[in-house]
Parts: structure tokens; C-alpha cells; sequence
């Protein structure tokens, strides 16, 4: 596990600048699709679960979000996990079962955290987050601070009774939580229009008696402009809300699932869509950056990632110890 | 309880009063600590066990909850995990079943889950047990639904004090603690030293009774009923009230079988799995020298808990029944057979 230094909190700062946001974006890409080559090379054992597709909803949330906010997000967490600052080094170390892992190798692709960037452990049980954000949101309250909570989770979670459960509570005690739904069109292997009547997801909204919208989630500053309006709402008191961004899962649902259910054109159509394209096409539009820079911004991304893939190969494995290590609270640890 | 306590300020309180005395005075010392469940704020609980905290505490740190147990023992994780030290009541044990995955798999999980950097630092306290005609939705133990969990401390009191000093200890723990409370206890009433001299540490269990012959492992309501039956009886037994049932005091257990090489559990759960098996595990593969005879466990049968109050009576070990037993046990040298062997009923 490396320590905690400020390298997190200064790559959740630089996105500050647009062509930041853009190299991340390009980042998590880069980083998931190196995931596929490793499994084929033995390197990574288990499964895993890559989010290409749903990049713009990533890096939107680490720009809205402050680093002391909360967020909590689903095994499909490796692209909100870099967004958020983590080190590409601390989350493939994690996925490799490395020592240098953000949690030193024992929790592998689908359990990512850090508290210094606001990261809950990733909820590998599905719906499990939205009840524990909005715990995290009860603290902020009972404190006074002006700190808000974001549960991302996918369409499928909202058919869970967590869903039900942890959004009418933050609506009966005003939290200051976001509740985002990424819908990427399927839960497992199921289309959504086999599991819920519903097509506007944030109707479900109405059932607590809070705010819902649905926004396209392919466009990284449509979702943080409406993001920014949900966070902004808890922040200042307003309660709890609930945002659905649309987007589409590129990849299967894990490394086994080669999606041969999905109907044919479905994703070739969504691919005109995809969201680190749109974004760069937007950068040359505009004159924010030039082809060159894009192109000189892509190549140290795949420089960087393919470092960090070297690297990650030569890193340690952890050791027996480590396993016996933070099961238990220790007595001494105990308040007072 | 040290002879020292003798000379404190002691008063005979119920055990439910013992319960909010140990809430108050953590509330009291502790801004973090709040308490939140199903009527515990504006209606001071079930089972009385928080009267008055929503009027000293406000509702900020008492809130009552929807009929949500896995959102608001999920909020519980949330706000351990961010600072707060929640105490979530499940009135009844069996509605933890709708909420286990947040305590098991999410509390219990969160710092190996963030190598030590993030805590859950929660109490979920649920009421168990027979007794009082609750039928068998509402009557079950179901301690084996958490004691498999490592990273999950799970805690049994017996009488007002460990009622007190057992949460004290659970509420400043820094990882997650599910008490459970015997709800016939609730209003049996027991002396009660308050204060920090009457914490009492997670992990130990207690020498009720000393004695020589055999040693007698109980927990939660079959305390009592072990010590009636012994001293009904006249057995020289050790009664040890484990307190703790993980990680439990295996020390003490081992230490007392080493004297008395006799060893028979009490509890409340049915045979099949109980906890008492565990006791008995570790006891045979750890000190099989030590044992004279075979150990025991006295317990419910592999029934449901039934309503009517004849039948209820004769599901629950009594301190007859229990007495019977281990008189046999003591003048035998053999291990008895359970009453419903007996009545030709279950093998």
C-alpha cells in the first residue's frame, strides 16, 4: 500500500483545467482497456468489471465533488476511482493483488478506497452503497458541516429494497445526499426493459417526494453541470435529490461476458456517442486545445499506463501477515 | 464484579433502565454518539430502553426511523464510517435478517476493506429470546447469524451490570459490536454500579459461580437459570456467563474445564448449530487431557419456538430441567439425553 500523500488531492485538483479533464477521461479508457490484455496474460486473476462507455459521469463527479464530500460507488469503480485521484498505480496494483494496491492486495478489482479522496470502499453487493451514503449524509447533518454524500450505482440497484430503504430515509431527514443512477441499459446481463416498466428512471424520485432528472450522461459537461446542481441543492439544505445519466456500458458486464445478448447495431450506435470522443471533439471546436495537443496528451497517457503496467508486474505481492491484519478493532484502539 | 465495587454506590435498577443509563451517560461524554430505530426518539423506545433521550439529546442524535432496518442500520455503517458512533436498535433479532448484509458483509468488512483507514465504529443492538409469548417470528436467538464473521464483536448480557457495562464498552469500540439483549430480562431488576467503574471489557467472560466439579457455560437469560440450577441442586459447579461470544474468552473456559474436567453448555439456541457447539469444539480439540468425560450441551430442541405458554415453557431449559441434567452428568459420568429423546419425539 503506498502511503498517503498528496499526489491523490493534486490529480483531483488539476481538473480544474479542461484539458485535465480530458487526459483523465482519456486516462480511464487507456487504463480499462489494458485490463482485458492482462487477464488474457494471467496477471489478473478473478474478475473484474471495466466501465468504458461511462467516463464523463466519472470525471464529473471528481470535478463537482470536493475531496472531503463522500462517495460511494459500485464494483464498476476503477474509472471513478482514478477520476477521484487515486493513483493508476494504486488501482491496478489493487486489481493485480499488489502490495502497492490502494488496500495492498487483499481486496482486489471490485473493493477500491481511499478516505482521503472521499472513497467508501466499493460496494461489490449490489444497492449497498445507497443506505451507507446516505449514513455518511446523516454524519454531515448531525455535525452542521457543509459536506455531501453521492451514491452511484447503477440501473439495476434500483430495483433493490436498499434503493427504496436508504432514498426515503435521506428524504425524511433532509440529507444532504446525491443519489446518482448510471444507466448504462443493463443490470448483469439484463436489458433494463426486462426488469422495470419504467424507461425515465428518475421518476422514481416521486415516490420519496424529492427532485429527479434525467440527463444525457455521454457529455462530461452536461452531467457536471446537472450534477453540480444536485450537490449544490445538499449542500445548502436542500435534501436530498436524484439524477439518472445515460449512459451505455461498452464492455460486457464483467471479463466473462462477451454481451452477445445486446441487440444488433445497439452498441455500434452508442459508440458515435462515446463520451472521451465527444469531449475531444468539443476541445478542437472550440480552439481549447489543437489536434497536436490532443494527440501529445494521448500518447503520454498511453507512455504513463503502460509504466504503470510494468511497474505493477514488478511490484510485490503482500505477505501472510497482512491477511491477519485489520480484521479486528484493536482494544487499544477504543475511544477514551 | 471486583470486591472493590462493593463500596460504590450501587442500586437496584431493571435491566431496560440499565440499557439507557449506559446510552445516557455515552451520550453524555460523547457529541459522536447517536441513537437511531423504530419509535426509540418520541416514543422512548419499544422496550423503554432510550425514554428521555430525544428530550436531553434532540432529534439530531435520536432519531426514530422508518420500518427500514436495512436503511437505517446501513446509515449507521455510513455515519460510523464518517465519524459517528451510531447505536442502531432491531427491536425484534429476526428483523437484522432484512439487514445482515450491512452488518456482515459492509461493517464488519470496512477496515480490512481500506487497510485500517476506514472504521466502522457502530452498535446494532437487538432484543432475542423466548419467554414472553412473542411466537416464533419474534422469540428466536439466532446468534449464529453473526458469530461467523470475523471483525464482528458480538456480545450477550445477562444482568443489569453487563447490560451497562457491556454497551459502554461496545459504544467506544472502534469496530463494529452487535449486543443482544434477552428481551425477558428487560425488566428483571439488578444492582448497578454506573460510571466508569461499571464498563465492563468486550471480551471477558465472567466467573458467576466459582466451583470445582464441572465447569457450566452459559449466556444472556440461561445465566440465571444455570445458577438456580446449580444451587437448587447443590452442585459444586463453575458457572462462567461468557458475555462475549466473539471473539470469545477462551482462556477462562480452558482454564476452568483444567480444574473441574467436566464441562456442559447452557444456552437458548435450538441443538443444531448453536453456539454452545463451538464452546465444545474448541474445549475437545484443545484440552481433551483435561476432560474426565464427555461435555454436553444443554439446549432448545430443533423446533420452531412455540406460542402457547405450556409448550413455551417446556422449550426454554429450566433451572429444574438444567438441574436434573447435570446432577446426571455428575453422578453418571454419561452424558443425558435431551427430554425430547426422552418423549421419543427428535433424536
Amino acid at each position: 500500500m503506498t502511503a498517503i500523500t498528496s499526489e491523490q488531492l493534486e490529480r483531483r485538483g488539476a481538473l480544474s483545467e479542461p484539458a485535465e479533464v480530458y487526459r483523465r477521461m482519456v486516462e480511464i479508457r487507456t487504463f480499462e482497456d489494458q485490463i482485458s490484455g492482462l487477464f488474457a496474460q494471467g496477471l489478473i486473476h478473478g474478475t473484474t468489471h471495466t466501465c468504458q462507455g461511462q467516463e464523463a459521469l466519472d470525471v464529473a463527479l471528481a470535478k463537482v465533488l470536493e475531496p472531503t464530500d463522500a462517495v460511494a460507488c459500485t464494483y464498476r469503480g476503477h474509472g471513478i476511482a482514478l477520476a477521484l485521484g487515486m493513483t493508476p498505480e494504486e488501482v491496478l496494483g489493487e486489481i493485480m493483488g499488489r502490495s502497492t494496491g490502494c488496500v495492498g492486495g487483499l481486496g482486489g478489482s471490485m473493493h477500491l478506497s481511499d478516505p482521503t479522496i472521499g472513497l467508501l470502499p466499493t460496494f461489490a453487493i449490489v444497492g449497498a452503497g445507497i443506505p451507507i451514503a446516505t449514513g455518511a449524509a446523516v454524519a454531515f447533518q448531525t455535525r452542521g458541516e457543509k459536506r455531501v454524500a453521492v451514491s452511484v450505482f447503477g440501473d439495476g440497484a434500483t430495483n433493490i429494497g436498499g434503493f427504496h430503504e436508504g432514498i426515503n430515509l435521506a428524504a425524511v431527514w433532509k440529507l444532504p445526499v446525491v443519489f446518482v443512477i448510471d444507466n448504462n441499459l443493463y443490470g448483469e446481463y439484463s436489458r433494463i426493459n426486462t426488469t422495470t416498466l419504467l424507461t425515465d428512471l428518475s421518476v422514481r424520485s416521486q415516490s420519496y417526494g424529492i427532485p429527479g432528472r434525467s440527463v444525457d450522461g455521454m457529455n462530461v459537461d452536461t452531467v457536471s453541470e446537472a450534477l453540480a446542481e444536485c450537490v449544490e441543492r445538499a449542500r445548502s439544505g436542500g435534501g436530498p435529490s436524484v439524477l439518472e445519466v445515460r449512459t451505455y456500458r461498452f464492455a460486457g458486464h464483467s471479463r466473462s461476458d462477451e454481451a452477445t445478448y445486446r441487440p444488433e447495431g445497439e452498441l455500434d450506435s452508442w459508440l458515435k456517442r462515446d463520451p472521451v470522443k465527444i469531449r475531444r471533439e468539443a476541445l478542437l471546436t472550440s480552439g481549447s486545445l489543437s489536434e497536436v495537443e490532443l494527440g501529445a496528451i494521448e500518447s503520454e497517457v498511453d507512455t504513463r499506463i503502460a509504466e504503470v503496467v510494468e511497474s505493477s508486474k514488478a511490484a510485490p505481492e503482500p505477505g501472510v501477515a497482512s491477511m491477519f491484519q485489520n480484521v479486528w478493532a484493536p482494544a487499544d484502539e477504543d475511544s477514551r | 464484579m471486583p470486591p472493590r465495587m462493593e463500596k460504590l454506590d450501587m442500586t437496584m435498577v431493571r435491566i431496560r433502565q440499565a440499557v439507557l443509563a449506559a446510552l445516557e451517560d455515552e451520550m453524555r461524554s460523547d457529541d459522536s454518539v447517536i441513537v437511531m430505530g423504530e419509535d426509540v426518539a418520541v416514543a422512548g423506545g419499544p422496550f423503554k430502553t432510550s425514554d428521555g433521550l430525544l428530550a436531553e439529546f434532540g432529534p439530531l442524535r435520536v432519531r426514530d426511523t422508518p420500518i427500514s432496518e436495512m436503511g437505517f442500520t446501513g446509515a449507521a455503517v455510513g455515519a460510523a464510517a464518517f465519524g459517528l458512533r451510531p447505536v442502531a436498535e432491531i427491536m425484534f433479532m429476526e428483523f437484522l435478517g432484512v439487514a445482515l448484509d450491512m452488518v456482515v458483509t459492509e461493517a464488519a468488512k470496512f477496515r480490512y476493506l481500506s487497510g485500517g483507514r476506514f472504521t466502522a465504529p457502530l452498535v446494532v443492538r437487538a432484543s432475542i429470546g423466548s419467554g414472553l409469548g412473542f411466537g416464533m417470528q419474534h422469540s428466536q436467538t439466532l446468534e449464529n447469524w453473526v458469530t461467523s464473521t470475523p471483525g464482528l464483536v458480538v456480545v450477550e448480557p445477562s444482568d443489569a451490570q453487563t447490560a451497562y457495562g457491556l454497551l459502554r464498552s461496545a459504544i467506544r469500540h472502534n469496530g463494529p459490536v452487535v449486543v443482544l439483549e434477552s428481551r425477558a430480562l428487560y425488566g428483571v431488576r439488578g444492582e448497578l454500579v454506573r460510571g466508569e467503574e461499571g464498563i465492563i471489557p468486550l471480551g471477558q467472560a465472567r466467573i458467576v459461580r466459582p466451583g470445582s466439579a464441572v465447569t457450566v457455560v452459559s449466556m444472556g437469560q440461561m445465566v440465571s437459570v444455570a445458577v438456580k440450577a446449580v444451587e437448587q441442586a447443590c452442585l459444586d459447579a463453575e458457572v462462567i456467563d461468557l458475555a462475549t461470544l466473539a471473539p470469545w474468552d477462551q482462556q477462562t473456559v480452558l482454564d476452568s474445564v483444567a480444574k473441574t474436567g467436566r464441562l456442559v453448555v447452557v444456552e437458548e439456541a435450538p441443538a443444531s448449530g448453536g453456539w454452545g457447539s463451538e464452546i465444545v469444539s474448541t474445549v475437545v480439540s484443545r484440552a481433551f487431557g483435561d476432560l474426565k468425560v464427555a461435555p454436553f450441551r444443554i439446549t432448545t430442541p430443533d423446533v420452531p419456538v412455540p406460542y402457547t405458554p405450556k409448550l413455551e415453557h417446556q422449550f426454554l431449559p429450566t433451572a429444574e430441567y438444567v438441574g436434573t441434567q447435570i446432577s446426571h452428568y455428575l453422578e453418571t459420568d454419561r452424558v443425558p439425553d435431551p427430554w425430547w429423546v426422552e418423549e421419543g419425539r427428535l433424536s
